[in-house]
């Protein structure tokens, strides 16, 4: 069972009380954009083994949008964060390179 | 003025636990920026205060809860409700804030015993031995959206929305029947 932090509660709630969202820090490109550009914005998803970037809603809690950095290889949680960002805080990075020294980065 | 009923009666069932629905509660919800003086000090003038995170605070038949980073649950007398909306709507005029009147768009339960936690530890994904006294926790019961909190001694107040009130009892009956004791 994947158990998660709320950042805005506080509270540590488990999987059935939250929603998924996909991928975090996805860049939006809208009308009057390029073809190759749109679709890769629609469809182009990076689905790593290791560390990835959710977005998670507390759809039974405060029904805020967070988000969580993970490894979907292990299931290990290495932090969770609130959403009004455009890329994960410096220390949740410093974090992650130091459990996953081979890990590329978040880009 | 119509004559105002709960959504089940205040239905009980005794079982290990008594579990009832609580009658006509007002309700308001306020959402705003929570920082703002301006409903520190509405909330000031009924002798409560801007609850910190996941708290509910009570002065007297009044009480109010953290419901999310902007949003507070306001629960008084049924009949204060609209009184209580219109002042707080006044007070916070100025601001970007909403505060509407939900007393008939929810319904209110207790659940009472030295066994009520047990009631709800087979519907909440939420470690009842860790929740405090004036603690409110946002989570589910089995499938739907609650509020719960400790409101009294051996005894727990739950929130939900009125169009499932009858799922709820349903489930509130069933996990409090004699026999379905955890320990």
């Amino acid at each position: 069972m994947l158990t998660l932090q709320c950042p805005y509660c506080g509270v540590t709630v488990e999987e059935t009380e939250l929603a998924p969202g996909g991928e975090a820090h996805l860049k939006r490109f809208g009308p009057g954009s390029s073809d190759d550009d749109f679709e890769a914005y629609m469809f182009a998803r990076k689905n790593p083994k290791g560390v990835h970037f959710e977005r998670w809603r507390h759809a039974y809690g405060c029904g805020k949008w967070f988000l969580a950095a993970r490894c979907t290889a292990t299931l290990e949680v290495f932090g969770t964060y609130p959403a009004q960002t455009t890329e994960p805080p410096a220390d949740l990075i410093a974090k992650i390179k130091e459990k996953r020294p081979t890990w590329e980065g978040y880009k | 003025m119509s004559d105002a009923v709960s959504a089940l009666n205040g239905q009980t069932h005794d079982g290990f636990a008594r579990v009832a629905e609580a009658g006509l509660r007002g309700m308001v919800t306020i959402r705003a920026d929570l920082d703002s003086t301006a409903l520190a000090a509405a909330l000031g003038a009924l002798g409560l205060s801007v609850p910190a995170k996941r708290q509910i605070v009570s002065a007297g038949d009044t009480s109010v809860g953290w419901m999310g980073p902007d949003e507070l649950l306001l629960l008084c007398d049924y009949a204060q409700a609209p009184h209580l909306c219109a002042d707080l709507s006044a007070a916070l005029a100025g601001e970007h804030a909403l505060v509407v009147t939900v007393s008939d768009a929810r319904a209110i339960f207790t659940v009472q015993g030295a066994r009520a936690d047990q009631v709800l530890q087979k519907l909440c994904p939420v470690d009842f031995a860790t929740l405090p006294v004036g603690e409110l926790r946002r989570t589910r019961a089995a499938q739907i959206a609650a509020a719960l909190w400790r409101s009294g001694p051996d005894e727990l107040s739950l929130v939900c929305f009125r169009s499932v009130a009858g799922y709820m009892i349903g489930l509130l009956e069933v996990s409090a029947r004699k026999g379905g004791e955890i320990f």
